[in-house]
């Protein structure tokens, strides 16, 4: 699967890049992560438990950063082993380019699941991934720009089951953004277009919502 | 009384139906653990390390085995039972294939890892703990990429992925026919990868008892002595006393279920090593990944023909994909169940044909389906009507003029085979006009006027079946023999026990076989039964495929009835005091020629077990045993005409018509026989428009893993099948058959592309590759829509 996008982040571009670089604030963002760990300038450890009906995985993962040019961009490589559900991996070379207060994201996406995955849900997995970054910018841009993301969304409607509680971690982490309403408005209009950025997401979150994806249709088995 | 010729119905199906048939699925063992297996995600990777400890501490856990477990324990690889020797002499790379991979994985679903537990449950739930460290490498899927220079390797002992280089036939005469022949017809073709689908998924159970030191395993297999054979022997070193195999009631198979796998041994091993039972079925998604496929060549083939348009020589030249291991028959099917078969129906008179098979990181590939003859029928069939279209002759026309003639058997081919009956041309006029063949011109006129295009194609076709005589598999690599045995144990009141070495997973033998003893013994069909695929009941016998059963299993009752009736008349001429000679057996009763003296063959079974009156130098009992090796292989033959239309809006073809007529020598069941031809129909149509294994070409993953994107034909993509038969004898069994369960399979494929072919002939299409998808049809109509649009 290859995707390309961008979008716009309410928020300095600074802001973002730190963001994008802090395990704490991806934790947040991923829907479904237990833990990630930050174990040099450039790796990280990721794992994400999916639990639905009679199935539950446990997806680690790692991602690598590398091509480092801050704050404007990076390549970030991840590979998550879902053990009896195959494996999910891929890339993103993303840019993060300054728009007035806020920032452009562009990313290049390239990303392959294997196994039990890729046999039950090829077909799906574009149409699921871009879901899932739905989710996952909406949750991001709440962690960035807390106020922007409280504002009424309505493109963003994906993943509402986890938004509010996740929101709530996030104000409590994070010092309010700067942003204003104006720009909430844009990053609302924005998250519609989304599809999967930062990959770290991509992985975990597709796996996740495939796995849910099938074992509510019974298709895993 | 005769029943043999007449409708019997199933006497299996009544158990069928109400659900009371008994699967392996649905046998439970006393204490019995649950096995998970762990398969690759990967196509092609070096195992770096795996994690045990996890999943071994995990609730209800009862065991984790790895492949060097297996492999520390004395666990040998699941073997081959047939070697191909390549052109210069040199066997067949024969790669080991341990039933866990050890160090590396080869294919998508290639098993890696077992965890065994108290519940499916927690065998499940505790696999997600293993930990298992790959380095991927790169994979190949395609056959003909494989052979390229520098693609990756699945063996190191099998340079350039070849497994061996084979050939059959006259190279140097079919060049020299070519070189002077007035025309010369090349084709380039695939024959699509086929995923099985059984309606039952594979399961086995390992048991061990360790009172008496037996083992026992219950599969769905088709064969369940020749699974004790290679399991016992070569891959877990049990005595064949001690190894009982089960092969209960089996939900279908078409040749899946031919083959020892991997899951076989490793529940039968850990069962030894837990000395408890232990049950493994499959999920439907590990079907598709773990199942042996079928098919996968590309082929090149050429056709000379002189100014009169008869055949001068044939060359053939495939690529066949045989997976990433050697599944249990593989190396035969692209060999002598395909190259031997390309005489086809007609007098070709030099044929050359050679295969190279090559190992790629696919799931293995064997029989499946018709096995080798489908292929084989599909490039000849296809050739012949590209032939007919190039030389502006009618398709049936020219089959025709190239047909070996009803008076020419035996008739000896130039690949090996030597026909006994047949009359292939009288077989084709009976389908034409079934067919209404002539009237389809208006027909096609008809459907252009309502904006579709229709064809019509013909196939005409040739099997080898009744598989097979024993000496000859076995000068050309078999290392099995391929007779069938049967015993009928006649019982003190008269009732008769058969027990066969064929085994019944779809096929009816309950119904046919009884027959046959009914008519010969002249006793009710409800006084017999059928016993089969228990190797601790039935005598050692080869099993079913190949559309072996009847010809050869049923040609073993025949043999043991036939000793049955000689002892039986030994005894009723004793009790009659008449001599021997005079004592004749019909309708179930011992006359004496000339009189109304008789014995019922109940009175002459009760002496055989209460011998007070007996013959002094006859042994008691009434039970005999016989091994049936044929002489020959059979040869079914038939023509299939499909008509299709297709809308070239949406791409959507429809089998609007299709006629199968059939040379099945003698019809013992003759609604038996349409089952099967329809489901062989159903199954070839499938393969003409619907499905298509797909692998990712750069991951090697399998894209068509589930019903989302396999199709399998449904009962709505079928129209009513048109059935006739012609009958010509088989001249070597003692029954007159030659087997039914392929043919279909065989015919349809090339029936049915030749009408696809045909519907778009007014686009300037020459050929087709299967599957006629909506997707891919409606591209290559878009592709073409100019000419048409110019005319």
């Amino acid at each position: 699967m290859e995707m390309t996008g961008e979008f716009r982040i309410p928020a300095p571009r600074q802001r973002v890049w730190e963001a994008l670089n802090d395990p704490e604030m991806l934790r947040q963002a991923i829907p479904g992560c237990q833990t990630i760990e930050k174990t040099s300038d450039t790796e990280f450890t990721a794992k994400v438990v999916a639990k639905v009906g009679p199935v539950k995985a446990t997806f680690g993962g790692k991602v690598t950063l590398s091509d480092l040019d801050p704050p404007k961009a990076y390549t970030i490589s991840g590979e998550g082993s879902g053990g009896v559900a195959g494996f999910a991996k891929g890339s993103a070379k993303v840019h993060l380019d300054e728009d007035g207060e806020a920032t452009v994201l562009r990313y290049e996406v390239q990303a392959h699941v294997g196994g039990k995955l890729a046999q039950i849900g090829s077909r799906l997995i574009d149409a699921t991934s871009r879901k899932m970054a739905e989710e996952f910018f909406t949750h991001f841009a709440g962690v960035v720009a807390p106020e922007a993301a409280g504002s009424p969304a309505p493109a963003a409607a994906a993943g509402e089951a986890a938004r509010g509680e996740e929101t709530q971690v996030a104000r409590a982490a994070i010092d309010p953004a700067a942003a204003g309403d104006q720009l909430a408005a844009g990053a609302a209009a924005a998250f519609g277009r989304l599809s999967p950025a930062v990959w770290v997401t991509g992985l975990t979150a597709v796996v996740a919502l495939m796995l849910y994806y099938f074992t509510r249709t019974g298709g895993i088995r | 009384m005769t029943t043999v010729g007449t409708p019997v119905r199933r006497r299996e199906d009544f158990r069928f139906l109400t659900g009371q048939g008994t699967y392996t699925d649905d046998i439970g063992r006393p204490r019995q653990l649950h096995a998970y297996i762990l398969r690759s995600p990967h196509a092609h990777a070096r195992i770096t390390a795996i994690d045990t400890a996890a999943a071994s501490g995990a609730p209800g856990v009862a065991a984790v085995y790895t492949g060097k477990d297996m492999a520390a324990d004395g666990v040998g690889g699941l073997p081959c039972g047939w070697q191909v020797h390549s052109k210069d002499g040199s066997p067949m790379a024969e790669p080991a294939h341990p039933p866990l991979a050890v160090d590396r994985v080869r294919h998508v679903g290639d098993p890696v890892a077992v965890v065994i537990a108290e519940t499916l449950e927690q065998a499940r739930e505790a696999a997600d703990l293993l930990n298992i460290d790959y380095a991927e490498e790169p994979a190949v899927v395609d056959p003909a990429e494989a052979l390229k220079p520098g693609a990756p390797q699945v063996f190191a002992e099998a340079p350039g992925n070849l497994c061996y280089d084979w050939s059959l036939g006259d190279q140097a005469a079919v060049d020299a026919a070519i070189a002077k022949a007035a025309r010369v017809i090349r084709l380039d073709l695939v024959n699509n990868r086929l995923i099985p689908n059984a309606m039952e998924p594979r399961a086995a159970i390992g048991e061990y008892d360790r009172a008496t030191g037996d083992y026992t395993l219950y599969t769905t297999s088709q064969n369940p002595h020749v699974i004790r054979l290679l399991m016992g022997a070569f891959v877990l070193h049990i005595p064949e006393a001690k190894l009982r195999v089960v092969a209960p009631d089996v939900g279908g198979g078409f040749g899946s279920k031919i083959y020892h796998y991997a899951e076989e041994a490793i529940v039968t091993w850990a069962a030894g090593k837990l000395r408890r039972p232990v049950k493994w079925t499959a999920e439907r998604s590990e079907s598709f990944m773990s199942d042996a496929h079928g098919r996968d060549h590309v082929t090149h083939v050429e056709l000379a023909l002189d100014a009169q348009a008869k055949f001068l020589a044939l060359k053939v030249s495939t690529v066949a994909n045989m997976g990433a291991y050697l599944s249990t028959f593989a190396p035969a099917i692209p060999t002598y169940l395909y190259g031997t078969l390309l005489a086809g129906t007609y007098t070709t008179p030099a044929i050359y044909v050679e295969t190279k098979a090559v190992f790629t990181h696919t799931v293995p590939v064997d029989a499946y389906r018709g096995a080798g003859r489908p292929e084989a029928t599909f490039l000849l069939e296809r050739i012949v009507d590209v032939a007919a279209d190039e030389l502006g002759i009618d398709p049936a026309e020219l089959r025709r003029r190239n047909f070996i003639p009803a008076d020419a058997y035996p008739y000896q081919t130039p690949v090996a085979l030597q026909y006994d009956s047949g009359d292939y041309g009288a077989t084709l006029e009976l389908a034409l006009k079934a067919a209404d063949y002539a009237g389809f011109e208006t027909r096609r006129r008809d459907a252009m006027e309502q904006g579709k295009l229709r064809g019509i194609g013909i196939a005409t076709y040739i099997e080898a079946c009744g598989i097979a005589p024993s000496a000859v598999v076995g000068s050309l690599g078999a290392r099995a023999g391929l007779y069938e045995s049967a015993a009928v144990r006649v019982h003190p009141s008269g009732s008769v026990s058969i027990l066969t070495g064929s085994h019944s997973h779809g096929q009816g033998h309950e119904t046919t076989f009884s027959q046959l003893v009914a008519d010969r013994l002249g006793i009710p069909i409800e006084s017999i039964e059928i016993v089969h695929g228990d190797t601790a009941k039935i005598p050692y016998g080869m099993g079913t495929y190949g559309s072996r059963s009847l010809a050869v299993g049923g040609s073993a009752i025949v043999k043991a009835m036939d000793k049955i009736v000689e002892k039986g008349r030994k005894i009723a001429a004793h009790l009659l005091e008449a001599a021997e000679a005079d004592v004749e057996f019909k309708d179930g009763n011992f006359t004496v020629a000339g009189t109304d003296r008789a014995k019922s063959l109940a009175e002459v079974a009760l002496t055989a077990y209460v011998p007070h009156n007996y013959p002094e130098d006859l042994e008691p009992g009434l039970d005999e045993t016989s091994f049936y090796d044929p002489k020959n292989f059979t040869y079914p033959s038939g023509a299939h005409i499909a008509e299709i239309e297709i809308d070239p809006e949406t791409g959507h073809a429809t089998v609007v018509n299709f006629t199968a007529s059939d040379d099945f020598g003698r019809i013992v069941n003759p609604m038996i026989v349409a089952g099967q031809v329809h489901g062989g129909v159903a199954q070839g149509i499938g393969q003409a428009l619907l499905e298509g294994c797909v692998y990712d070409k750069e991951t090697g993953q399998l894209l068509t893993g589930s019903y989302n994107d396999y199709t399998m034909p449904r009962a709505a993509d079928l129209p009513n099948f048109a059935l006739s038969i012609n009958v010509t004898l088989c001249t070597h069994n003692p029954l007159g058959v030659k087997g039914c369960g392929e043919a279909g399979a065989i015919g349809a494929p090339a029936a049915v592309t030749n009408a696809v072919v045909d519907a778009l002939k007014p686009l300037g299409v020459r050929h087709f590759d299967m599957p006629a998808t909506p997707e891919r049809l409606w591209r290559v109509i878009e592709q073409h829509r100019q000419p048409l649009a110019a005319d």
